[in-house]
């Protein structure tokens, strides 16, 4: 089991012991390698850089050497003694954005199972296109997704309308530059990231093990808790990563739903390049973030590597 | 109907009806926006009568027009560039055995997709104003190849992989050289996944705003940040308009990718 | 691009015809070895290999799966490198050369039929690459479409066609460029058992018309044995013996090609002295005595095997006589023209012995009755090991 994975270390089978690489190989492999290297790696090691600068008057850096950004988070200098004061500004920002997130992730699970579920019960011919449609969106641009997305829950847009005209309310209901709306916009950009792993791995889900359930007096939401849930776990894990990941780093859904006042930590990143002008802060957060998105990936593939394992 | 068959015991009520929901909520928005943009008023309640004006006034509108321009160039320029890396890289990847390093250069081609794309915006940025290359079409042409590799790679390498090492074989047995049996072998037999992969890239490239929006610089302008820049002033069903041909667009490529995917995997089995 | 192989692109030359036989060696291959990776889990696929394979000859590499049958096979075509040893083309030492520089072609255990290509582009191809000329290379492919009676389907794709016709794409493909040798891996295994019956006659006589050296590779001892001029058996990355289908059969030179070749009775023996005409006398543990023709020279008090052949023995009734020995019938397996029965000798061994129907005398007997076996002349050979 775990040779397959390249996981022996000392077991029967030895992995194929791995040839430096030929110069032919090399050179088809380079162009593709050097561009991410030099247009991404670079840039990453320059951000981290930037992190642990002093920020320039009109933007920029000073290449002196500071922690300050970092201590940002935490702390807020007093004006006049110059001490180091607790405050929670921007510490909120990420925490919002960590809620939000989680809102977003738990929503999805709460439509994507069940839809995963109904289409990985379809006859096979059926499935095909039920998952075509549930794949075109991610295809579509996030942007005019989300710019529809707002036309339609504006205080002047068609529900709104529709909900006054049928006398349900009064007052057009604020959803639009609401959390409520920013949740709805992340909801309906990574939908589909929550709905695609789960109905993999329900599809492969042994349909047996239900009747055998039954057989042992098991009604139908027993067995979805205690059989088709657990089995199900490593998809809906994934799901869960995909919709969460790029939820909290996400841009546009607050931008544009949360009109600017609510931010969130990928706002917070940009307007440190656009408006306020502190780099190295953005710097900062952007590395904070990179690395909070790095530390949930590593546990993942533990806890993959783990189950694989077992 | 039987109430105990397989199909019936397998089912849950209420969960078809989350189903079309999400649907609904996928489709929705995108569907009302696109009615609207054939309504020849500009009310929100009442029906106009259909037309294609604001098409027209789209289309005549000389920001849309660069804006469109601009972002046809860098998608097909990205997309190009980004495939034939992709290409090149899938030989060096798949074909032979595995070498020193591969699970390096594999994690390496799927960076950008690790990354969260407002960091590698950010982090393009400074990049691009350090080394000094000014903000325009080049640094948005530049960011796209890198993020666009990945999206080509994917198909392009499962359909390397599923061809199996004796049609090369067979190539070099029939006298061909090494760059003809790649040139009337391998590039035929791999088309598929080129072409699936050129249009993921495109559409990437095409769809691409955060990352767009801070290397762009003030003079160049793609379709997306022209969109937002509308957007931010106000509504128009002017912007219903051009969203519904960006959505047509998006649409009708990745059908069309999704169809070459579907014909390529029939024939592999061959 | 062909000539940097001497001969090749004049050799090339267009229609089947059969050259002078001569005795000159094709293929040469001296003390290869190869091994595939490094450290512990290094496998050695040949272990030092030495052959000759005569111009104008069907030689077969037969032998059980994994003993490096492929690995042969694709080290003269050029797809793997030689660890150690040599291999020689009329001559040449051609390890220098990439495949697509050797005139030798292969046909493909699973085809290889490019899948984008039609029936006659994919007969094309080397002609192509080769450089003939457009005239040349239109008259030549319908020449091979001919040859394997394909020529009503030219313009399928590969996907069109049935096992056997993909069958005759890939011989008529690798023998369009008329190369020096033909190699063909398992290149029957996919077909069912009339359709791989018929081939052979087919594929024996084509190389019979076309004069081309082929090295057919097979597990089939069947095949090997109806086909060949001369058979390789081989196991583990070695030679085991190099003959004539007669000779592995009736002259096998160790115990693994008698067992491996047909159905063979091996007993232990002692040598115990020397009869006329080079054979040899030898007594079994039982003190059965024997006389042999001998693989290799024993000597007196030598451990050895006998191998004799189930059809070489005769079921007889009891009988006093000094070469009968005395058995016991066990079971009878009825397999219409013959009947098989297996039998034991007094202190347990057991014998198979076959016998044609059409003397009835097996099925004269009944299991748990006594009976005699008799060895026809020459049935029993010593080896060695
Ligand atoms: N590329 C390779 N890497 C490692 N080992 C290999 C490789 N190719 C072959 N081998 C090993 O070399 C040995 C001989 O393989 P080969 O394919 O020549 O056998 P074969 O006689 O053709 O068997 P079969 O009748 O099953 O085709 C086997 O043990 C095989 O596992
Ligand atoms: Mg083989």
């Amino acid at each position: 089991m775990a040779g397959s994975l390249g996981l022996t270390t000392n077991g029967a089978v030895q992995p194929k012991a791995a040839a430096p690489i030929s110069r032919d190989r090399l050179l088809l492999l380079s162009p593709a390698l050097i561009a991410i290297l030099v247009f991404l790696v670079t840039p990453l090691i320059f951000i981290i850089t930037y992190s642990f600068l002093t920020p320039g008057t009109y933007g920029g850096v000073e290449w002196v050497f500071s922690t300050d950004a970092y201590v940002q988070f935490l702390f807020e200098r007093d004006l006049f003694t110059e001490d180091l004061v607790f405050s929670n500004a921007y510490l909120s920002i990420y925490s919002r954005s960590a809620l939000q997130a989680i809102v977003a992730t738990v929503i999805c699970l709460i439509i994507g199972f069940p839809t995963a579920y109904f289409i990985a019960t379809r006859p096979v011919s059926q499935r095909t296109a039920w998952v075509f449609l549930i794949t075109v969106p991610y295809w579509i641009n996030l942007l005019i997704r989300t710019v529809s997305m707002l036309f339609i829950i504006r205080d002047e847009g068609p529900i709104n309308h529709a909900l006054i005209a049928l006398g349900v309310t009064s007052e057009p209901i604020r959803m639009a530059y609401t959390d409520f709306g920013i949740a709805l916009g992340l909801v309906y950009s990574y939908l589909p990231f929550m709905v695609l792993p789960i109905y993999a791995s329900i599809e492969r889900f042994d349909f047996r093990l239900m009747e055998a359930a039954y057989d042992l007096y098991s009604d139908r939401w027993t067995i979805l808790r205690k059989i088709v849930l657990p089995i199900t776990k490593p998809g809906i894990i994934a799901g869960s990563l995909l919709v969460f990941i790029p939820s909290l780093g996400s841009f546009i859904a607050p931008d544009l739903l949360g009109g600017g006042k609510n931010l969130m930590i990928g706002n917070l990143i940009a307007l440190q390049f656009q408006g306020s002008r502190n780099w190295p802060f953005g710097s900062a957060s952007a590395v904070i973030l990179m690395t909070i998105v790095l530390i949930v990936l590593i546990i993942f593939a533990r806890r993959r590597a783990q189950a694989a394992g077992h | 109907m039987a109430r105990n068959s397989p199909r019936t015991l397998r089912r849950y009520p209420g969960f078809r009806w989350v189903a079309g929901g999400c649907l609904l909520l996928l489709y929705g928005p995108m569907i009302v926006i696109t009615i609207y943009s054939f309504n020849s008023i500009r009310s929100i309640t009442t029906w106009g009568g259909f037309s294609f004006d604001w098409y027209l006034k789209a289309f005549n509108n000389p920001n849309i027009q660069s804006a469109t321009a601009n972002s046809l160039i860098i998608a097909i320029a990205a997309a190009t560039t980004a495939t034939a890396l992709a290409v090149a890289a899938s030989l060096a990847m798949i074909r032979g055995p595995r070498f020193k390093g591969s699970e390096f250069g594999f994690a390496l081609i799927n960076l950008p997709l690790m990354v969260p794309e407002i960091v590698t915006a950010v982090a393009s940025l400074i990049f691009f104003l350090a080394v000094g290359i000014n903000l325009g079409l080049t640094t948005i042409l530049l960011a796209h190849i890198v993020f666009c590799i990945p999206f080509a790679y994917m198909p392009i390498a499962a359909r390397l992989e599923g061809i199996e090492g004796f049609y090369e074989d067979a190539a070099r047995d029939l006298y061909a050289s090494r760059w003809e049996t790649f040139r009337y072998v391998l590039l035929p037999m791999m088309l598929p996944g080129i072409l699936s992969g050129y249009v993921l890239a495109f559409i990437i490239s095409l769809d691409d705003f955060i990352i767009t929006n801070l290397v762009a610089g003030p003079g160049a302008t793609t379709l997306p940040l022209a969109i937002y820049g509308m957007v931010r002033v106000g509504f128009t069903p002017e912007i219903n308009a051009i969203s519904t041909m960006m959505l047509g667009v998006s649409m009708i490529f990745v059908t069309v990718s999704y169809l070459i995917g579907r014909s390529g995997a029939k024939s592999k089995g061959s | 691009m062909a000539g940097a192989v001497p001969g090749l692109s004049n050799s090339v030359a267009l229609g089947i015809m059969k050259p002078p036989s001569t005795d000159q060696v094709a293929v040469s291959i001296k003390s290869v070895v190869k091994t595939f990776g490094e450290g512990p889990g290094a496998v050695t696929a040949l272990d030092d290999v030495s052959l000759d394979i005569a111009d104008n000859e069907f030689f077969t590499l037969l032998g059980p799966s994994g003993c490096g049958k492929t690995t042969l096979l694709r080290i003269i075509a050029g797809f793997e490198d030689l660890t150690n040893g040599a291999v020689f083309l009329y001559g040449d030492e051609i390890e220098q050369l990439p495949p697509n520089k050797r005139p030798v072609n292969t046909v493909f255990q699973h085809y290889a039929l490019f899948p984008h290509m039609g029936v006659s582009e994919n007969v094309a191809f080397g002609l192509r690459r080769l450089k003939h000329d457009e005239a040349a290379i239109r008259s030549r492919v319908s020449e091979m479409l001919e040859l394997v009676q394909l020529d009503q389907l030219a313009d399928r794709l590969p996907a069109q066609l049935s096992g056997g016709q993909q069958q005759r794409v890939a011989l008529a493909r690798a023998l369009a460029p008329n190369p020096k040798v033909l190699l063909l891996d398992e290149p029957l295994s996919a077909l069912d058992l009339k359709l791989r019956q018929a081939m052979r006659v087919e594929l024996k006589q084509l190389q019979e018309d076309t004069g081309i050296t082929f090295i057919f590779v097979t597990h089939d001892q069947e095949e090997a044995l109806t086909m060949s001029d001369r058979i390789a058996v081989m196991s583990a990355g070695q030679v085991q013996q190099i003959g004539s289908a007669d000779d592995i059969y009736e002259r096998p030179v160790n115990r693994f090609v008698a067992d491996f070749i047909g159905d063979t009775n091996l007993l232990e023996v002692k040598v115990t002295g020397t009869a006329a005409k080079g054979a040899v006398t030898c007594e079994t543990g039982q003190g059965i005595k024997l006389t042999c023709l001998p693989a290799g020279a024993p000597k007196k008090g030598d451990r050895a095997h006998v191998s004799i052949r189930p059809e070489k023995i005769t079921l007889t009734q009891p009988s006093r006589a000094k070469d009968a020995i005395p058995c016991t019938v066990g079971r009878l397996i009825y397999l219409g023209t013959d009947t098989q029965c297996l039998v034991n000798l007094d202190d347990g061994t057991e014998i198979m012995v076959r016998n044609q129907n059409a003397h009835g005398s097996a099925l004269q007997f009944g299991t748990g009755d006594k009976a005699a076996l008799k060895l026809d002349d020459g049935a029993a050979r010593l080896l060695m090991d």
